[in-house]
């Protein structure tokens, strides 16, 4: 009697901030944002419900194109910081020395420790016109005069890499870290290439690492605010922007309810169509064992 | 099981009693205000004063203390400090300020023609919901050593400052744009079409200027570093970062464009749920004595809205102030007028359009 009511506390105990946690900081808060963006507005103080709201962001090109945007860019991201990360993952679980492991890793994580703000403003201070980077080339002499390197796209790229790259290591670190080297070695003994090798047996083995980091980095990504609106100047828009603007500058919550939802499953749709296009699951990546 | 039980509950009722008996010992004001409108050196020369009064701070712009108090049908705060035009519509729309009671506030030594035009641009069904604390300006500045010239909304798009010139993109551009066309945006708000159709034409104006730009600054901050740094030698702005950049510069000066820099008046109202009213109308008068006033200029950069205001700003900002304005400028400050519903929405749009342009 005694046990099974301290093992029905212990797991109430352990349940609840879980359940308490996505109830109401998750649950509650999208059905709320739900709620709102059905609601439209005929007078002050006065609403109705209906779809209005979503039918004005499909009559107006300058909101589905912030999206789209939003969405590309941060396919981009996901797919440089892979292609940044997958080495330094595979030279930090594979080739390096046991020994030297863990202080790879923790410099990795050293950029963690500082705000998304301040490594934006990081990024200001060396590449504006009269910053670190533009002064070097001129005293290099690789260029006449001062060159303005901020406010476009290519830099907001650069910095969203630099900002989620580190969520990609993480995950193919840890896949690759449990691939038993034998296999490798099995694979040249077979007469494998490296090429051969890496893409029949290295690529598969890290898969749920490669999905799981696309997924964790295109999420952040498409959610960022900080880093596209410091560093993109004026023709950068981003759609966070447009979900903030409509909130607080316009008073229009609805309207920026509206677009919270369509993020949320626009982005959704994409992690969808990804795994449908790798002909992955989550089931047999992100949750497996 | 039960006696954990107890425990709990014992320890809870004891908490909320002691947490109780705190709360009940001294006041709280919670203050919701532009930042650096509350130094420390005021706040403890308040609570050296009125030692059961405790003052917390939030530091917001118009558009967030609207929201802020929009989220909680004006709980939360007890003092709040959005700008004259900020208040009427909200009011009607959100219903989240309390009307002031007016005889409990030292009007004797406000500017009478602040107060009245505050007074007049705030009151519903004859309650009068906001009075006035500080007000200022926003129009240009410039490097007069590389732009001696400048005196136009106009010439933010001048081509010959291609490249160096930057604004913030909200709506004083708008504004300030189609009073250079030879519009009146103001006098256009009683008839919304006519704005949409001045809208329209500035929208397509700043989409041209887009190329001239070299960024759109965001706050007081970047648009200091990017004026001192002279990567940008004019620039759209507030007077107190002008004022402030002077200080630094004396060649960076504010300059009120030749049709009448906009004037905005920052308020006391105090929200619908505040707590602390008393406490609220402590603060207001005292910081409209003359000697907090200076000290509270010393940090905002703006006047006072008191008789005398200017002259009772610190010595480094009055001679900022005087070396931009003279008298015709003060005579042709344009007040921005109150907003009526719609035009928020209206002006977001035109903005949206402008930022998504793809112009260079």
């Amino acid at each position: 009697m005694f046990r099974s009511d301290a093992s029905k506390l212990s797991l109430i105990l352990l349940m609840t901030p879980f359940v308490l946690w996505i109830g109401l900081l998750i649950v509650l808060p999208q059905l709320g944002i739900g709620y709102i963006s059905l609601r439209e507005k005929v007078g002050p103080r006065e609403y109705e419900l209906g779809l209005a709201n979503y039918i004005d962001f499909i009559n107006e090109p300058i909101y589905w194109n912030t999206l789209l945007r939003t969405a590309w860019m941060s396919i981009l991201v996901t797919a440089l910081a892979l292609l940044v990360g997958f080495p330094v993952a595979y030279y930090i679980a594979k080739i390096a020395q046991q020994r030297s492991r863990a202080a790879l890793f923790l410099l990795c994580l050293i950029p963690l420790w500082v705000s998304d703000l301040v490594r934006a403003f990081g990024w200001i201070v060396l590449l504006r016109e009269t910053g670190v980077v533009s002064g070097m080339l001129q005293t290099a002499g690789l260029i006449s005069g001062p060159v303005e390197l901020l406010y476009n796209d290519v830099t907001v790229v650069i910095g969203l890499v630099y900002t989620v790259v580190l969520f990609m290591i993480v995950p193919l670190f840890s896949t690759l870290d449990g691939m038993d080297n034998s296999l490798l070695e099995a694979g040249y003994n077979l007469g494998g290439s490296r090429v051969t090798v890496f893409r029949r047996i290295v690529v598969p083995y890290a898969m749920p690492g490669i999905v799981a980091g696309c997924i964790i980095t295109f999420m952040l990504t498409a959610g960022s605010y900080l880093t596209p609106i410091l560093l993109g100047g004026k023709n950068s828009s981003w759609f966070t922007e447009q979900i903030y603007d409509q909130f607080i500058t316009r008073y229009n919550w609805e309207s920026g309810a509206t677009f919270g939802v369509l993020l949320l499953g626009f982005t959704s749709f994409v992690v969808w169509l990804g795994l449908r296009l790798t002909g992955q699951s989550l089931a047999n990546t992100v949750a497996k064992e | 099981m039960r006696k954990l039980g107890r425990t709990l509950i014992a320890t809870t009722a004891m908490a909320m009693v002691f947490g109780g008996a705190t709360a009940q010992a001294e006041t709280t004001l919670r203050i919701l205000t532009w930042g650096s409108y509350a130094p420390d050196k005021v706040i403890e020369m308040f609570e050296e004063k009125y030692p059961d009064i405790k003052v917390e701070v939030t530091f917001s712009n118009n558009e967030e203390m609207i929201a802020k108090l929009r989220a909680t049908g004006g709980a939360g705060y007890d003092l709040a400090q959005p700008s004259h035009d900020r208040i009427y519509a909200a009011q009607l729309e959100y219903d989240i300020y309390k009307p002031l009671d007016l005889s409990q506030i030292d009007t004797s030594n406000m500017d009478p023609n602040l107060l009245a035009g505050v007074k007049a641009n705030t009151t519903i069904d004859g309650e009068v919901y906001a009075v006035p604390h500080q007000w200022g300006t926003s129009g240009l500045m410039a490097d007069i050593t590389k732009a001696p010239d400048f005196n136009s909304w106009d010439d933010l798009c001048d081509p010959q400052y291609k490249g160096r010139t930057s604004m913030r993109l909200k709506r004083t551009i708008l504004l300030g744009t189609a009073f250079a066309m030879g519009k009146d945006p103001f006098a256009a708000y009683a008839d919304l079409d006519e704005y949409q159709n001045i809208l329209d034409e500035v929208t397509e104006k700043l989409i041209a200027c887009k190329d001239n730009i070299k960024t759109y600054w965001q706050g007081g901050d970047d648009l200091s570093s990017l004026m001192l740094s002279g990567e940008v030698i004019a620039s759209e702005t507030w007077d107190s970062t002008a004022y402030k950049l002077y200080g630094e510069n004396q060649n960076i000066v504010f300059i009120p464009p030749e049709t009448g820099a906009l004037a905005w008046i920052d308020t006391f109202t105090i929200p619908r749920k505040g707590e602390a009213d008393d406490a609220a109308y402590k603060w207001i008068n005292f910081v409209l004595q003359p000697e907090i006033v200076t000290m509270m200029s010393a940090s905002t950069g703006a006047i006072a809205a008191v008789n005398g205001g200017i002259d009772l700003l610190p010595e480094d900002k009055k001679a900022a102030v005087q070396a931009a304005f003279d008298d015709e400028d003060i005579a042709n400050l344009k007040f921005f007028a109150n907003i009526p519903a719609g035009v928020e929405d209206m002006e977001g749009k035109a903005l949206e359009r402008i930022k998504a342009a793809t112009g260079g």
